[in-house]
């Protein structure tokens, strides 16, 4: 453990494979590599489920069905790359569909007075500013994040049900509701918000995966001790983590608006739990310094497959909460094993 | 970075993943027929006023030959639980969707894209704002229903000079305004009249009534007329009421018609309550997508499924059943 680990996980950064120590044993692309990618448990299990829910309702992989599941997970898609960040780190983020959500309501109040331009602006001030606040208290107090943002979420529900008036606003076709607009590939279609949280996707994967950043994530995040030891400031790191997670908030918030142009402060109530559960099901680990965006991905949409094809089989809301639940805790369990195998 | 134990536990982890999900299909058949399919979308899937409406759907359902597909909102006032079931059930060839609404603003661009590819739109019990979002509304005329209820209790106060207080539901719901405005027509009262005394917000919670009521018999000592949005809302406020010995001087009224609302009046918590319909609307919309499935006739407007006033205290002048013809007519199950 220490540094050595550290620097393992440095390499697994640089080389893009599994490290090798004698070059006869396997070569890049045997099906050994395969199998230990870690983002093969998730996507088989993607798979499987598609297979199964394709054979019980005929009408599952309809180009419309598919392009529900994707518009369907669009919010919490994009609120979990932010969870992911924060979880790198290990820590939590409570409060990150609360911040979306108090978004949606400052750019549905400020676009009737002011315009599209002031409304984005002023969302993305508002939830770069949470961020911050979670960002300052977790580092400057050393706070623990599960507590930090505990708090907020309490604190910024109750302030958004104070902005908002306990009304729902409805906002105007235009800039505000781009996100919503869908166009075709041909005959497959699909919404821009869609294609924002792609892009996200492939941003932050660009990010984690490549640039020194995303490198002082992990190392912060799998021992933080030695990262300090090694010179990586690791109260910045995480504080550029939560404004982070404040920005991509702040891009769920369009999204969300698109989707339905009504900014209800009732809404996304569960997006927090929802968004750790596709990180947890993706993969990474919730003690920190390992997983990706991309486990993340995958597990976005098998939740979002598993709700759309239980909703199609005709299972009750309350069943799909215990599927959902039981899938959490068995991803949480083998993470745990895997990480005790590797010590 | 894993090793070979690690694969195979990423095998065995994705087995059970893929078990659960099995899991979760075990209850279910799937199988498509050619019956059409009509989709029922409640608020929650718990209250039994939605349980009732569903029950009734179903039974119809059975009736003519359709399948019924029933999804509701994960609590109340989740508008995008109910967004997404609009949109899985016109994925899955629904002829028509029976919606009631958690939001009545919230929910109008998925019931236009649902209306736009053929589906027909129906709203149980609260209607959309505009009304004429869907193609038709089956409900109670919540206004005639406060309007019984604000006559009853003005009649019953008989001399006394009232001084009254509202316990109103969740704004954002027609229902909530209708059932307001309908009370104080039928008391002939405003909202700006000096009797109005105390008004708090409940969102129809019994939890939320009985602290509201504490705090406004606190203040207002001397009230002695109580509207309520809802009987769960008026439970809770007897409850305050009783704690704080006021239960002789307050005459209190409401709206709904369970069977646990009935017996309160039966016991004398609740002076009178007006019953609603809800297994009328839910036949009425299943019978009117079946319509619509075999000669596309779709229904309009709206369709008052009438309410009826239930008291054993009747006053002169107002029409009203007893307990009695309230307890075979009820909705849900007594329970305390």
């Amino acid at each position: 453990m220490g540094r050595k680990e550290l620097l393992g996980h440095s390499q697994q950064m640089t080389t893009g494979a599994p490290a090798t120590a004698t070059p006869s044993v396997s070569s890049r692309f045997n099906v050994g590599s395969i199998l230990r990618e870690p983002l093969l448990g998730p996507l088989v299990a993607l798979v499987i489920a598609i297979i199964i829910f394709s054979a019980v309702s005929d009408s599952f992989l309809n180009p419309q069905n598919v392009s529900l599941i994707l518009q369907q997970s669009v919010v919490v898609g994009i609120l979990a790359v932010g969870q992911t960040l924060i979880i790198l780190t290990s820590g939590i983020d409570l409060s990150i569909g609360a911040v979306a959500v108090f978004g949606t309501i400052v750019m549905a109040q400020s676009a009737g007075a002011n315009g599209p331009v002031v409304a984005l602006g002023s969302t993305l001030l508002v939830c770069v500013v949470f961020g911050a606040v979670n960002g300052g208290l977790v580092t400057t107090l050393r706070l623990p994040p599960f507590i930090v943002t505990l708090g907020t979420f309490t604190a910024i529900q109750a302030a958004t049900r104070l902005l908002a008036g306990s009304e729902t606003y409805r906002v105007e076709k235009g800039p505000l509701t781009f996100l919503g607009t869908s166009f075709r590939i041909g005959s497959f279609s699909t919404t821009f918000g869609v294609v924002a949280m792609l892009l996200v996707y492939l941003v932050m994967w660009y990010a984690l995966s490549q640039t020194s950043w995303g490198k002082h994530i992990y190392a912060v995040g799998g021992n933080p001790q030695a990262s300090n030891l090694s010179g990586i400031k690791s109260g910045r790191v995480l504080f550029s983590v939560y404004v982070t997670t404040g920005v991509i908030a702040a891009i769920a918030a369009w999204a969300a608006l698109g989707r339905i142009p009504n900014a209800d402060p009732n809404a996304y109530q569960n997006a927090n739990l929802e968004t750790i559960t596709a990180v947890v099901i993706g993969g990474t680990s919730l003690f920190g310094g390992r997983g990706g965006v991309g486990g993340t991905l995958v597990g976005t949409l098998i939740v979002g497959v598993l709700r759309n094809g239980l909703t199609q089989a005709g299972v009750d809301n309350l069943y799909q909460n215990i599927a959902t639940g039981i899938l959490v805790i068995v991803a949480v369990a083998v993470d745990q094993f895997a990480r005790r195998r590797s010590q | 970075m894993f090793g070979e134990r690690t694969r195979n536990l990423h095998v065995v982890g994705t087995v059970l993943m893929a078990g659960s999900l099995i899991l979760g299909l075990t209850a279910c058949g799937g199988s498509s027929s050619d019956s059409v399919k009509v989709g029922l979308i409640t608020k929650t899937d718990s209250n039994p006023y939605f349980v009732k409406l569903r029950e009734a759907a179903q039974a119809q359902a059975d009736k003519d030959g359709a399948k019924l597909i029933a999804l509701a909102g994960a609590f109340d006032g989740d508008n995008e639980g109910q967004v997404a079931a609009i949109e899985n059930m016109v994925g899955q060839g629904v002829k028509g969707i029976l919606i009631t609404p958690n939001s009545s603003t919230g929910v109008l661009d998925a019931i236009k894209k649902a209306r736009d590819a053929g589906v027909v739109v129906i709203a149980l019990d609260t209607a959309t704002d505009p009304e004429n979002a869907v193609d038709a509304t089956f409900a109670t005329d919540n206004k005639a229903a406060g309007v019984s209820q604000g006559k009853w209790v003005k009649a019953a106060l008989g001399n006394a000079a009232p001084q009254v207080v509202m316990l109103d539901g969740t704004p954002g719901g027609t229902v909530d305004t209708f059932r307001h405005d309908g009370f104080l027509e039928g008391f002939g009262i405003t909202n700006d009249s000096p009797e109005i005394v105390g008004r708090e917000n409940t969102n129809g919670d019994q939890t939320k009534a009985q602290t509201a009521m504490e705090n406004i018999l606190q203040r207002a000592p001397g009230i002695n007329a109580l509207y309520t949005i809802n009987e769960p809302a008026a439970a809770g406020a007897y409850q305050a009421i009783q704690s704080a010995n006021r239960a002789a001087q307050i005459t209190i009224g409401s709206i709904d018609g369970s069977c646990t609302g009935i017996a309160d009046v039966k016991s004398g918590q609740i002076g009178a309550t007006v019953l609603q319909f809800p297994a009328k609307m839910a036949e009425q919309g299943v019978q009117a997508v079946v319509k619509f499935a075999k000669d596309g006739t779709k229904p309009s407007g709206f369709n008052d499924t009438g309410s009826q006033l239930v008291t054993d205290k009747p006053v002169p002048g107002l029409e009203s059943q007893d307990t009695a013809w309230g307890e075979k007519n009820c909705w849900g199950t007594a329970s305390k």
